[in-house]
C-alpha cells in the first residue's frame, strides 16, 4: 500500500522554513530601531528612519514570523487530527504565495512611508485587499479540512485555530474599511471619524493580541505540549471552557488601551474590567498547558524543544498577569505611553509567542524530511538559553526604564512645575535602551542558531510527505 | 423596544450561554467524549521513521 494517500506536507514545510526566515528578518529590523535609539546617528535615510522602521518591525514580526508560523502548524496539526489530506490544496499554495507577496509588499511600502497610520494595521488599501483575499482563502482551505475529517471529534486546538482565523477575518476587514482615494498614492482614509475611529482601531489592536497572538498560538500549545511530552491535556474540560472564556471576554477588553482619551469614561471601565476578567481563563490555560506535564516533569532536564514549549507558557501566564494588572485605569496613569508597555509587548511576543513558536518549529521541521530529530539537539539547547537570557534582559530593562520615565513625566515641583524636562527622561533612558539592545541581539543570535540548524536538518534531505493514517481504533 | 434592549438583551444571553458551555462541560456526560479527543493527537503515529522506532522496540522486547 505504498500508493496511498499522503498528508500535504509541502505548504507546512513552506511556511515552517519562512517562518525562521521572517524571524531572522522581523527580529533584524527590530534590532536596528533598538540600535537607532541608542544611537540616533542611526536614522540614516528616510527610508531606514526609526518611524518607518518600527511598523516594519512589528508587521515583519506578528504578520510573517508569527503568521508563518500559525499557517505551517494550523495546516499541519488539522490534517493530523482530523486524518484527512488539507482541504483545497491549490488555495493551500494561495494561501502560502498570497502571504509571502503580503509580506514583500510590507518590506516596500512600509519604508517609503505609505502607511494608514493604525497601529499593526499599517499597510495601505491594495494590501489590505490582498490580506482579506488570502485569509478567505485561509478560512476556507482551514474548515473544509475540518468538514472532510475522519473522526468525529474537532480536537481542542482546531477550536482555537478556527476561533482565531474567523476572529481576524472580522478584524481585519472591520478595521480596514476604508475610503480609497488614490491606486499610485496608495492613499485612503479611514470610514470612521475621531473617536469612533481610535475605538474600531483598539477593539481591532487589542483583538489581534487576543486571537492573532493568543487564540492562534494557544492552538498551537494544546498540540505541541501534548506530542512533546507524550501526555494528553491536562484538563480537556478546562480547555473548552478556556477557548469560550476567551471568546467571550476579549473582544470587549479594546478601550484600556484608550484611558484617559476622549473616548467615554464608562467604556474605559468596562474594557478595564474585562481585562482583569481575562486574568481567569488565561491562567487557567497555562495552568493546563504546565500541568500537561505532571508525571514527565523529567523529560523537561533532556529536552529542550519542552523548555522552549514550558518556558513559552511561563512568559504568557506572567504577561497575561502584567497586562491586566495595566489595564487599571491608575496603573495605566504611570505605564501607558512609556517603556513599560514595550515590555510588556515583548514578554508576551518573545517570551510567549516566540518561543511556544520557535519549539513548534522544531518538532515540526524534520517531520518535514522524513526525519525524527533535528540535526543537533544541543544547538536548540543553546538557543533555548540565549533567546530566554535575551527576553529577560529585554524585558527587565524595559520595566526599569518606563517605570522611571512614568515617575519622571509625572513628577512637579511645589509650585507646580514639572521636575524634568522630557528629554531628561530620554537622557535617563539610555543605559535600559542600551541594555534593551543586547537582549534583543541575543534573541536574533538564537535565531541564526534555529537557521544553521534547520539547514543542515534539511541539507541533502528529500521533501518527505507522511501517509494519511487511519483513525486509531477508538469506540 | 429600542436598539439598545437588543444590545442588552444579546450581552444577556452571551453570558448565560457562557454559563451553560460551562455546565456542559463539567457535566458528566460530556467526559467520556472529551477524553477521546484529548487522545487525538497522541494516538497518531507521525514520527516518519517508524522504522527506526521498530528496532528500538524490537532490541528492547528482544
Amino acid at each position: 500500500m505504498q500508493s496511498q494517500a499522503t498528508y500535504n506536507y509541502k505548504v507546512v514545510r513552506q511556511f515552517a522554513i519562512m517562518t525562521v526566515v521572517w524571524g531572522i528578518v522581523g527580529m533584524l529590523v527590530g534590532v536596528i530601531a533598538a540600535a537607532q535609539l541608542v544611537w540616533p546617528e542611526l536614522n540614516v535615510h528616510e527610508f531606514l528612519h526609526f518611524g518607518r522602521l518600527r511598523p516594519l518591525h512589528t508587521n515583519a514580526v506578528i504578520f510573517a514570523f508569527g503568521g508563518c508560523a500559525l499557517f505551517a502548524t494550523s495546516y499541519y496539526v488539522v490534517q493530523r487530527t482530523c486524518h484527512t489530506r488539507l482541504f483545497a490544496p491549490a488555495l493551500a499554495s494561495f494561501t502560502f504565495w498570497g502571504w509571502q507577496l503580503v509580506i514583500v509588499l510590507a518590506a516596500i511600502t512600509l519604508p517609503l512611508g505609505y502607511t494608514q497610520g493604525k497601529e499593526y494595521a499599517e499597510l495601505e488599501w491594495p494590501i489590505d485587499l490582498l490580506i482579506a483575499v488570502v485569509w478567505v482563502s485561509y478560512a476556507i482551505v482551514f474548515f473544509g479540512t475540518i468538514a472532510k475529517r475522519k473522526v468525529s471529534h474537532i480536537y481542542v486546538a482546531n477550536w482555537f485555530y478556527g476561533g482565531f482565523i474567523l476572529a481576524v477575518a472580522l478584524l481585519h476587514i472591520v478595521n480596514s474599511a476604508a475610503i480609497p482615494v488614490s491606486l499610485t498614492g496608495m492613499k485612503s482614509y479611514s470610514a470612521y471619524a475621531g473617536v469612533q475611529d481610535a475605538m474600531v482601531q483598539w477593539w481591532y489592536g487589542h483583538n489581534a493580541v487576543g486571537f492573532f497572538l493568543t487564540a492562534g498560538f494557544l492552538g498551537m500549545m494544546y498540540y505541541f505540549v501534548p506530542k512533546q511530552a507524550e501526555r494528553p491535556v491536562y484538563s480537556y474540560r478546562l480547555s473548552v471552557v478556556h477557548f469560550w472564556a476567551l471568546i467571550f471576554t476579549y473582544m470587549w477588553a479594546g478601550p484600556h488601551h484608550l484611558h484617559y482619551t476622549a473616548l467615554p469614561d464608562w467604556t474605559q471601565s468596562v474594557g478595564m474590567v474585562f481585562s482583569l476578567i481575562l486574568l481567569a481563563p488565561s491562567w487557567g490555560g497555562m495552568i493546563n498547558g504546565v500541568l500537561t506535564l505532571s508525571g514527565a516533569w523529567h523529560k523537561l532536564r533532556t529536552d529542550p524543544i519542552l523548555k522552549f514549549l514550558i518556558t513559552s507558557l511561563s512568559f504568557y501566564g506572567m504577561s497575561t498577569f502584567e497586562g491586566p494588572m495595566m489595564s487599571v485605569k491608575t496603573v495605566n496613569a504611570l505605564s501607558h505611553y512609556t517603556d513599560w508597555t514595550i515590555g510588556h509587548v515583548h514578554s508576551g511576543a518573545l517570551g510567549w509567542v516566540a518561543m511556544v513558536s520557535i519549539g513548534s518549529i522544531y518538532f515540526l521541521l524534520p517531520r518535514m524530511y522524513g526525519k525524527t530529530e533535528m540535526y543537533s539537539v544541543k544547538l536548540i539547547n543553546a538557543h533555548f538559553w540565549i533567546a530566554t537570557i535575551g527576553v529577560v534582559l529585554y524585558i527587565a530593562s524595559m520595566w526599569i526604564a518606563g517605570v522611571m520615565q512614568g515617575l519622571m513625566w509625572r513628577a512637579t515641583n511645589p509650585d507646580g512645575t514639572l521636575t524634568y524636562s522630557f528629554v531628561e527622561s530620554v537622557k535617563a533612558s539610555y543605559p535600559f535602551w542600551t541594555i534593551r539592545l543586547a537582549g534583543g541581539v541575543l534573541f536574533l543570535t538564537g535565531m541564526f542558531i534555529m537557521f544553521y540548524n534547520m539547514v543542515k536538518t534539511i541539507a541533502g534531505e528529500k521533501a518527505y510527505n507522511a501517509p494519511v493514517l487511519a483513525p486509531a481504533a477508538a469506540h | 423596544m429600542d436598539i439598545n434592549d437588543f444590545r442588552s438583551i444579546i450581552t444577556v444571553m452571551g453570558l448565560l450561554s457562557f454559563l451553560g458551555i460551562c455546565a456542559w462541560a463539567y457535566s458528566r456526560q460530556a467526559q467520556p467524549g472529551f477524553e477521546e479527543a484529548a487522545r487525538l493527537p497522541l494516538d497518531d503515529d507521525d514520527l516518519p521513521v517508524s522504522k527506526s522506532r521498530q528496532e528500538q522496540e524490537g532490541r528492547q522486547n528482544g
